[in-house]
């Protein structure tokens, strides 16, 4: 009788869900923008869902479960960073070690802990702004985590594009021998965002374990790290876009879990891999060129947002050491070849 | 600023980059460092610069010896660099590179914007963005640039880009400027700019150091000219000094021009029928140019105005939109660039270590790359013997094992000379002389000619006009979205050239017609 409560109740659930991706998210595309791929998403998500929901249930505080699962979180990047910038090895095989042996560690000490009953994140709903038709049931009839979700957003973005430092961010994950040639330190810029994106990443993995689906069970999140990276490049390295993708990435995934129910005779896993196909065609579309000539058409004005708002080109120095070599190929100036011709 | 430097030197390994260089560089002169490719002249301006640290020797500034860890050191010191490619971000968008890593005192030297005493610290973290675009369109008015804002770096010419990084610099408070190569790439238009701006700072007191192996920009602008070789200092001069003294220090001698002889033979070697060809940016129409057998074709315009797409087109690698391309006489058009190649088409992209080589391979790997002859396995003798035949004939300063990133510039483009077959039909260049001291720039021109003189024919683009108008035969001018017909050098000027560069494309009316008679009275 009530079809559109039911789809904005629905709506509401895919955004709930989308908690754990946006923290995620957003926290790597932090740590991509500086230009460094930490790519133990996955297993630090793991890790950090067990760690977070075993402090919280010790010590009975759900805070202290999400500072726990923070840290566990900045741990795991301590070693991306250290590996990864300051003795400059692959980033890639740091990560991917990483993400499995977080994997396996949260089974091993999880053990304990599985299917034991523990606290959660308690629901709050924002005295006034809960009765906005539509937007009340849909953003503010949730819980504080969530709240954060979109504080946390509109920071990032603020402090990607609005201040010294987030622009710093970007010039480091850009161009890291000019940021260096104007004074900036550039394993410093790196380490911290590495930090701060592992950390926000172990905040998804508690957002899972002690909000979304509260508990431990063996791989309790798995599959979220994986989404959350994907999710961090079809949103174009964008912390908004990377939020939305992850909402999308909510909203299909509780799309399907109806789809299924409405349409048994198609497998449940064609809903849960369609919004990756649905990304790959936005992904395909906005770099095949087509925007580029559509945007020469019009009017400056008309044209920077729009390029900007579908650019997902990566950052130049993703994932590269900075200096670049460890036999100091980039120290050597181009006069010094084999001597004077 | 003063600059004065005191039996600096530098090794790389068993090079002597410099070598006891000593010179004093005045405030309020224009102090250019010529030498040829290797002489030492940017290991000269990296020390300057912090970039790398001297040996031994040391450095003062007004009088005060310092030590330089790194550029911001040297930029606070009052040394800025203008590096050949400029040290920006090109994703970023113009005031977002201003911005980038810029101290506060910078800000507050402006005075003028007394902020709330509340509001000190969250100026500090957030970007200061109005006051910064206010800074940075007064400093550019000041200089005559024209700057936006908004756009992106990356869409900015190469000049541009250089025009930013020197405002950047002054805004900072660069007392001396130090430039490397920065007339490689940039218009006439920009030269002009850049170059008043430069005779301005002069005016004001700074002290500016040109690196550069362009005699004509030194010619310009220089009052006093240290001429290094083989890292040490080899002579210094007041300006003018004259063209031929400065090429007798840089080269320990004079230097004779490549004989110019018509070369243009029977025969087409490239037919180009009402093609149009383009990218999302361009869409350019030629209606009909012949190249005979050893004739060479020199493509003006400034850069990016669809030189590269012609050369591209000809070599096979961009489908023309319509019309036809026929080398030899063979009908290419649509066929796939493997077919080029077969009908004798060799190019020479502009871009030597991404586009024409392989980084991280060795001269011998590229060697064996186009090896002759098919098969499974290497040959290493085999290739060992053509590698060294090549490096041999071609003079390149490496070893068969010498991977050819660790070439300097030169030698890469010998490399590529090296690797080029020999019985080409059409050889397609783009700025085959680019980053090449006189010496290295002649000689790769006699190879070149001597291929003409064998039958090839040669289609090059550059900008420079002197190369232009020394050696082509008949030239294209790009300008503007369009491609004026083929005119014949023996009907261009210096000036109308680059009046057409410009853009007045039509005034050559009757060039249609001309260019068919005098080519061939030619041979």
């Amino acid at each position: 009788m009530d079809d559109g409560g039911e789809l904005l109740s629905l709506l509401a659930t895919a955004l709930a869900a989308s908690t754990p991706l946006v923290y995620a998210a957003v926290g790597e595309t932090l740590t991509e923008r500086a230009g460094v791929i930490n790519l133990s998403a996955e297993g630090s998500m793991m890790l950090s869902a067990m760690v977070g929901f075993a402090a919280a249930l010790t010590t009975g505080s759900v805070l202290a479960g999400f500072a726990a699962a923070a840290a566990t979180g900045a741990l795991v990047a301590l070693v991306v960073a250290i590996g990864g910038i300051h003795l400059r090895r692959s980033q890639i095989a740091i990560g991917f070690v990483l993400a499995m042996l977080c994997a396996d560690l949260s089974s091993v000490l999880g053990g304990p802990f599985v299917r034991v009953p523990g606290p959660t994140v308690p629901a709050m709903s924002i005295p006034v702004l809960r009765d906005v038709p539509i937007l009340g049931p849909l953003f503010f009839r949730s819980d504080p985590l969530v709240y954060a979700s979109y504080l946390l957003v509109a920071c990032a973005w603020v402090f990607l594009y609005r201040t010294r430092a987030g622009l710093l961010v970007r010039a480091v994950g850009e161009q890291p021998a000019a940021a260096h040639a104007r004074g900036a330190h550039v394993t410093r810029v790196r380490t911290a965002a590495t930090l701060v994106g592992g950390a926000l990443v172990g905040i998804g993995g508690a957002a899972y374990s002690l909000d979304f689906k509260a508990g431990w069970s063996h791989r309790h999140t798995a599959g979220y790290g994986w989404i959350a990276l994907a999710i961090v490049i079809f949103g174009g390295f964008d912390p908004v876009r990377a939020a939305l993708g992850a909402c999308l990435f909510g909203v299909l995934s509780s799309m399907a879990s109806l789809g299924q129910s409405a349409l048994p005779s198609v497998p449940a896993q064609v809903f849960s891999v369609a919004p990756f196909a649905l990304m790959i065609v936005v992904l395909a579309l906005t770099s095949s060129g087509l925007l580029e000539r559509l945007g020469a058409l019009l009017p400056d004005a008309a044209r920077r947002p729009l390029l900007r708002a579908f650019d997902a080109t990566p950052p130049a120095a993703l994932g590269k050491p900075y200096p670049a070599a460890a036999d100091g190929a980039e120290a050597r100036p181009r006069g010094a070849d084999q001597g004077t011709k | 600023m003063r600059i004065e430097i005191e039996r600096v030197a530098k090794r790389f390994g068993p090079v002597n980059a410099n070598d006891d260089v000593s010179l004093t560089i005045q405030a309020g002169a224009v102090h250019g460092l010529l030498g040829e490719n290797g002489a030492g002249k940017s290991t000269l301006l990296r020390i300057l610069g912090g970039l790398l640290r001297p040996d031994a020797g040391r450095l003062r500034f007004d009088g005060r010896p310092v030590a330089l860890d790194s550029p911001a050191d040297a930029l606070a010191a009052g040394v800025g660099v203008l590096h050949q490619e400029p040290l920006d971000f090109p994703p970023l968008t113009v005031l977002e590179s201003f911005l980038v890593a810029r101290p506060r005192a910078a800000r507050a030297g402006g005075g003028a914007r007394a902020l709330l005493p509340g509001r000190g610290r969250a100026a500090g973290v957030f970007l200061p963005r109005r006051a910064a675009r206010e800074e940075l369109l007064a400093l550019a008015a000041r200089f005559g640039f024209s700057v936006d804002p908004d756009e992106q770096v990356a869409r900015l010419t190469l000049g541009e880009r250089q025009q930013l990084e020197l405002l950047r610099l002054l805004s900072l408070g660069a007392r001396a400027l130090l430039l490397d190569e920065p007339t490689t790439g940039i218009s006439g238009a920009q030269q002009e700019a850049l170059f008043s701006a430069l005779r301005r700072l002069k005016q004001d007191g700074k002290a500016i150091v040109l690196v550069s192996h362009k005699l004509s920009d030194v010619e310009a602008l220089c009052d006093r000219v240290t001429v290094l070789r083989q890292g040490k200092v080899a002579g210094e001069a007041e300006m003018p000094a004259g063209a031929a003294r400065l090429v007798a220090l840089m080269f320990g001698k004079a230097l004779a021009l490549p004989e110019r002889l018509p070369t243009a033979g029977d025969g087409v070697a490239l037919a180009l029928e009402d093609v149009g060809f383009g990218d999302h940016r361009l869409d350019l129409r030629l209606a009909r140019l012949a190249v005979r057998r050893g004739e060479v074709i020199g493509l003006a315009g400034l850069e990016g105005s669809g030189q590269r797409l012609l050369l591209r087109a000809c070599a096979g690698l961009l489908r023309v939109r319509r019309g036809r391309v026929a080398i030899g006489g063979a009908d290419l058009t649509g066929r796939p660039y493997p077919a080029f190649l077969r009908a004798g088409a060799g190019y020479l992209p502009a871009d030597r270590r991404r586009e024409g080589l392989i980084a991280g391979l060795s001269i011998e790997e590229h060697v064996a790359l186009r090896a002759p002859r098919p098969g499974v396995f290497l040959r290493p003798r085999e290739i060992r013997r053509a590698a060294e035949r090549a490096i041999e004939a071609l003079r390149i300063h490496g070893r068969p094992e010498t991977p050819v990133e660790a070439l300097s510039g030169g030698n890469q483009q010998r490399a590529q000379l090296a690797l080029l077959p020999g019985d080409l039909a059409l050889l397609l260049l783009e700025q085959p002389t680019r980053g090449l001291d006189i010496a290295s720039a002649r000689w790769v021109w006699e190879q070149l000619l001597a291929r003409c003189r064998a039958g090839t024919a040669l289609l090059f683009a550059s900008s420079e006009l002197d190369e232009l108008m020394r050696y082509s035969d008949r030239i294209l001018v790009f300008s503007g979205g369009r491609v004026s017909p083929p005119v014949s050098v023996a009907d261009l000027t210096l000036d109308r050239l680059g009046r057409m560069i410009g853009g007045e494309l039509d005034e050559p009316a009757p060039a249609p017609a001309e260019p068919a008679a005098p080519a061939r009275s030619d041979p």
